[in-house]
Formats: C-alpha cells, sequence, structure tokens
C-alpha cells in the first residue's frame, strides 16, 4: 500500500520543481532585486533600499492609474459585448453552441501582435476603414482615430472579450431552464426573470471573466504601444522599458511588484466580497 | 433572414419552454454575429492583404491583386528563422508542458495529497498572474544568475506558464473516467502499468490532446513574456513587433493566413468528427 501512498507525489513533483524554480523562486528573486542599488556597469548590490518603491511610484503614478482605468474600462466594455453574445448562444444556440464557441476562439490561431497591428493599419487615417468612409464624405477628412485613449480601450476589449464570453456561457449553459420557466409561471415578465433569476446564476461567471480580462488588461502594453501612441503608455510600457532598454532593474522590479501589488489587493477585496469560492471554481 | 419562433422544445431554450408561437426579429443572433464580425476584422483584413501588390513599404493601402507573396513566401531568411524558432520551441512547449501537465491533472482529478491545495492555489497563480509580472521576474532571476537569455529561457517560460492549463485540461477529463473501467482491467488480471497503458492512457487521450494543442497555441502566439527572456532568438510575434517600424512585408501576412488556415483545418475536423461521434 505504500506504493499508492506514494504515487501522487511522483506525479507532481515534476510539475512541482518547474513551477517552483520558474514562478515561485522568480518572483522571490525579483523582490530581491527590486531592493538593489547600482547600474549595469557597477553591478547590483543588496542593499534594501526600499526607496526604490518610492522613487517607482512617484516618477510613474500617471501610468499606472492609466493602465488601471484602460483596464477598467476594457473590461466594462467586454461585459457588455460579450454578456449578450454568452447569453445568446447559451440559450439559442441550439445545435450550433460548439460552433459559435468556436468562431469565437478561432481568431486566437492569428498571432495576437499580428492581430493588434492588423487594427492599427485598418484603422489608419488613410486606411481600408476610414480612408474609404472619408472617400465617401461620410466623415470629416482630419479624423484621427489612432493613438487616442479609446483606439487603446477597444483594441484590448478586442483581443480578450472571449475571455468575458467563455465563463459567462459556462454557468448560463449549466443553468436549469426549468428555473426560468417557473419564474414565468410565477407570473413574472422577460425583464424581471432576467433580473431576479437568470442575472444572479450568471454573476459567477461574470465575476470570472472579470478577473480575466482586467488583470490580463491592465498589464497589457501591447496595444497601448501599437494603438496609442506616445502619450497613452501604460505601467506595462514603463516595466518593459525600465527592463529592456534603460536597464534600470531595481526600479523595473518595483514597479513590477507596485502593479502586482495593486492587482492583489484588488483580487483579494473582490474574492472577498464575492466568495473565494465561486472565483476560484469558475476560474478553474 | 432568420426568425426565432419559439417551438415549444423541452429544454432546448427557457423562453421557448412556454409554448407561446412568437415571431420576431432575433436581435441577439444579430448581434452575435456583428461581435463576430468585429473578432473577424483584422484577420479577414491580414488575409486580404496577404493577396495585396502594395506600392511603398507600408502594406495599407489596396493596389492590385497578386500572388507572388505566396510565391516568395519564404524571402526573408530572418522571418523565417524566426518562424522557425516559434514552431520548434512550441513543439518542445507542447512535449514538456503536455508530460508535466498530464501527471499533475491526473494527481489532482484522482488522488488526495499534502498540499493539493497549495497546488491548486500556485496554478491558479501562475495563470492569473499578468504576462508583464511573469516575464519580469524570470528576467530577473536569470540575470542574478547570470543566465544569459535565449532559446532555452524562453522553452522554460512557455513550460512554465502552459503546464498549469494542460493540467486543468486533463483534470477535468480525470474526473469523467469511470474507475469501474480500471478495476476492471485489475479484476482481469493486468498489472497497474498494463492498466494505466490499455485503459487509463487511451481514455485520457482526448485531454490530453487539448492540453497539448492548447500549449502548442499559447506557446506560438506569446509575446510579452517571450519579450523579455528571449535575448537575441527572435519569435514569429517578435519579428513582427520589430518590423513594424520599417514596414511589415507581406510575406507575414501569408505566413499568419497559412497558421491561420491551418487552425481553420483543425477546428473543422474536430467539428465534424465530434458530430459523427455523437450520431454513433
Amino acid at each position: 500500500m505504500n506504493n499508492r501512498k506514494t504515487t501522487p507525489y511522483a506525479l507532481v513533483l515534476p510539475a512541482w520543481v518547474w513551477l517552483a524554480l520558474f514562478f515561485v523562486v522568480p518572483i522571490g528573486g525579483m523582490l530581491s532585486l527590486s531592493l538593489t542599488t547600482g547600474n549595469v556597469v557597477t553591478g547590483f548590490q543588496q542593499t534594501f533600499e526600499v526607496g526604490n518603491y518610492a522613487t517607482a511610484v512617484s516618477s510613474y503614478w500617471e501610468q499606472i492609474l492609466r493602465s488601471l482605468f484602460y483596464g477598467g474600462c476594457a473590461t466594462l466594455v467586454c461585459i457588455a459585448v460579450g454578456y449578450p453574445v454568452a447569453y445568446w448562444i447559451a440559450f439559442r444556440g441550439g445545435e450550433n453552441k460548439s460552433t459559435y464557441l468556436l468562431l469565437i476562439l478561432l481568431p486566437f490561431f492569428v498571432s495576437f501582435v499580428l492581430r493588434t497591428i492588423s487594427w492599427r493599419f485598418f484603422l489608419s487615417d488613410n486606411g481600408m476603414l476610414l480612408g474609404t468612409l472619408k472617400d465617401i464624405g461620410l466623415l470629416p477628412e482630419g479624423l484621427t482615430v489612432l493613438n487616442s485613449a479609446p483606439a487603446v480601450i477597444l483594441g484590448l476589449a478586442y483581443n480578450f472579450v472571449p475571455f468575458m464570453i467563455l465563463p459567462i456561457y459556462a454557468v448560463l449553459e449549466r443553468m436549469d431552464p426549468h428555473m426560468v420557466e417557473a419564474a414565468h409561471d410565477l407570473y413574472s415578465d422577460r425583464i424581471r426573470a432576467f433580473t431576479k433569476v437568470i442575472l444572479p446564476v450568471s454573476l459567477p461567471g461574470v465575476f470570472a471573466g472579470v478577473l480575466m480580462t482586467f488583470i490580463p488588461t491592465s498589464a497589457d502594453y501591447v496595444n497601448a504601444s501599437v494603438l496609442g501612441g506616445a502619450y497613452n503608455t501604460m505601467v506595462g510600457n514603463v516595466i518593459r522599458t525600465e527592463y529592456l532598454v534603460n536597464n534600470d532593474y531595481p526600479i523595473a522590479a518595483s514597479i513590477t511588484f507596485v502593479l502586482m501589488g495593486l492587482l492583489l489587493i484588488g483580487i483579494f477585496s473582490y474574492a472577498r466580497a464575492l466568495g473565494t469560492e465561486k472565483v476560484m471554481e469558475v476560474h478553474a | 433572414m432568420s426568425v426565432d419562433v419559439g417551438t415549444p422544445k423541452a429544454g432546448t431554450s427557457p423562453g421557448a419552454g412556454r409554448g407561446r408561437t412568437r415571431r420576431r426579429a432575433d436581435w441577439g443572433r444579430y448581434y452575435t454575429w456583428a461581435v463576430l464580425a468585429w473578432l473577424f476584422a483584422p484577420i479577414i483584413f491580414m488575409i486580404v492583404f496577404s493577396f495585396n501588390d502594395p506600392a511603398g513599404r507600408h502594406n495599407i493601402t489596396w493596389q492590385g491583386f497578386t500572388l507572388k507573396w505566396y510565391q516568395n513566401a519564404f524571402a526573408h531568411a530572418e522571418l523565417n528563422e524566426a518562424m522557425f524558432n516559434s514552431v520548434t520551441i512550441a513543439l518542445l512547449t507542447m512535449v514538456i508542458a503536455g508530460v508535466l501537465g498530464t501527471l499533475l491533472g491526473m494527481a489532482l482529478g484522482r488522488f488526495g495529497f499534502r498540499g493539493k491545495q497549495l497546488t491548486n492555489l500556485v496554478m491558479f497563480a501562475a495563470i492569473s498572474a499578468p504576462e508583464v509580472v511573469l516575464g519580469a521576474a524570470l528576467l530577473s532571476t536569470f540575470l542574478m544568475m547570470n543566465v544569459t537569455t535565449g532559446y532555452w529561457t524562453t522553452v522554460i517560460a512557455h513550460v512554465m506558464f502552459c503546464v498549469s492549463f494542460v493540467a486543468i485540461t486533463v483534470r477535468a477529463r480525470v474526473i469523467t473516467l469511470d474507475p469501474r473501467l480500471e478495476e476492471a482491467a485489475r479484476d482481469l488480471g493486468a498489472g497497474p502499468w498494463t492498466t494505466f497503458r490499455l485503459v487509463t492512457l487511451p481514455m485520457l487521450f482526448p485531454g490530453i490532446m487539448a492540453g497539448g494543442m492548447l500549449a502548442f497555441a499559447l506557446s506560438i502566439d506569446d509575446y510579452i513574456i517571450t519579450s523579455f527572456v528571449s535575448g537575441d532568438v527572435t519569435t514569429f510575434p517578435l519579428w513582427i513587433w520589430g518590423a513594424t517600424r520599417v514596414g511589415i512585408p507581406p510575406q507575414v501576412n501569408v505566413m499568419g493566413t497559412l497558421l491561420f488556415s491551418v487552425g481553420l483545418i483543425l477546428a473543422v475536423v474536430n467539428i465534424v468528427m465530434a458530430r459523427r461521434r455523437r450520431r454513433g
């Protein structure tokens, strides 16, 4: 029977080692790096310099706030766009449900970067969309869509809306249709049946969707770089530049921790308000 | 056009269950298709412009139809190398994350063990952590340990963020398995290894395949983490990113279109096979 007891540990060991070495330890490594002083030439010494965090926040609070704002807006757009789609596929998709879901996932077969750059070309001042509409006279000649906050937010929503649709669909699909029938039998109209029965059931899906869209959108930098121009940079852009261009690793690591801390505080208060199980269960 | 006739079919849709005949425009359908059009707009743009014959270096306005980019699809040596790196990294990730994730998923789906909660928590964290954080953390550690970033650090990073996805996919499959089938195999005299090889593994196979393909797709598409840990090595998304400043050659559209077509074919095959299975 000893064999049976050790089996699960033998199974999880390789993945444990990998995740420990390349996920858990690196987070600690980054924490340690964020407390060093020095530069690339002289090397970095561990001085437990907490001031790095103050420097990071005072230099980049604008990008941090902008990231949370863009992420929040993109998440709201994802709910507005994604909820009705999930609802319709779950309740009206009929035999073609899986086909619709596949269509929603199919864009992932094209590289995320390529799709975002495609938007840039598609929306460029004299590109296929704006150029044509301007030629017909539907849009004023000087109109520019790119390099603006709405362009970034729509780009973020575009890239992450499937992560909102899928969890909402998952809960609605599992829902017992008799519950809605019961609501109708008890004389509730369509709106009340929705707000009193369907919406509460679907909320765990929305919660999971919010986590799966807000976290990656607020930490993204691809959309801000490609669609936002120079004046809409997000905290992701800062982290990337500090690490890969300026090589100011202590500040880079500090700002990453600030972002992580803010997101963790957000997730924990969110989970506390709504119940951890609900959030984790649908997520997994 | 399509009209939603509410035929009273039990269990199809909650609204239809009322047995009231309704005849009105199905706005939900139009809305869903509009969202799908939004999702596909840049992809259609990419495909159409893989046939464009641009005048300058910027492939943005339509000039004329040509097939020459398909004939010269592999004319850029650097782009080919980037594509080769992307595909081999994705294959390695698929195999390594596939094996590690399958073992982990089997343990999570079948056994209770010490540290199971912690494992779930770490997996949840690895999945929900933003890519910037994962990339930055790995790069920090590589820097501090004086590891030169490149091809293998990229593979390490990709396996790290894919393994949890594979484990979840496999676990979902393990939970649905009927343990009596394995008992039957044991009763018929099969040892644990034979039972695993002839009974458990074939039944897990769809889950393992799905997890492996997910890992492949996540790996070949990844930009953010890769940009932190790849050093001088270029992958397909990284090459595209670098080329935006000087103008993206139409070959990128061609390769994007080819990748998309492979995905599309796999998806269609998958649907057809699922339909056939359902009909028995």
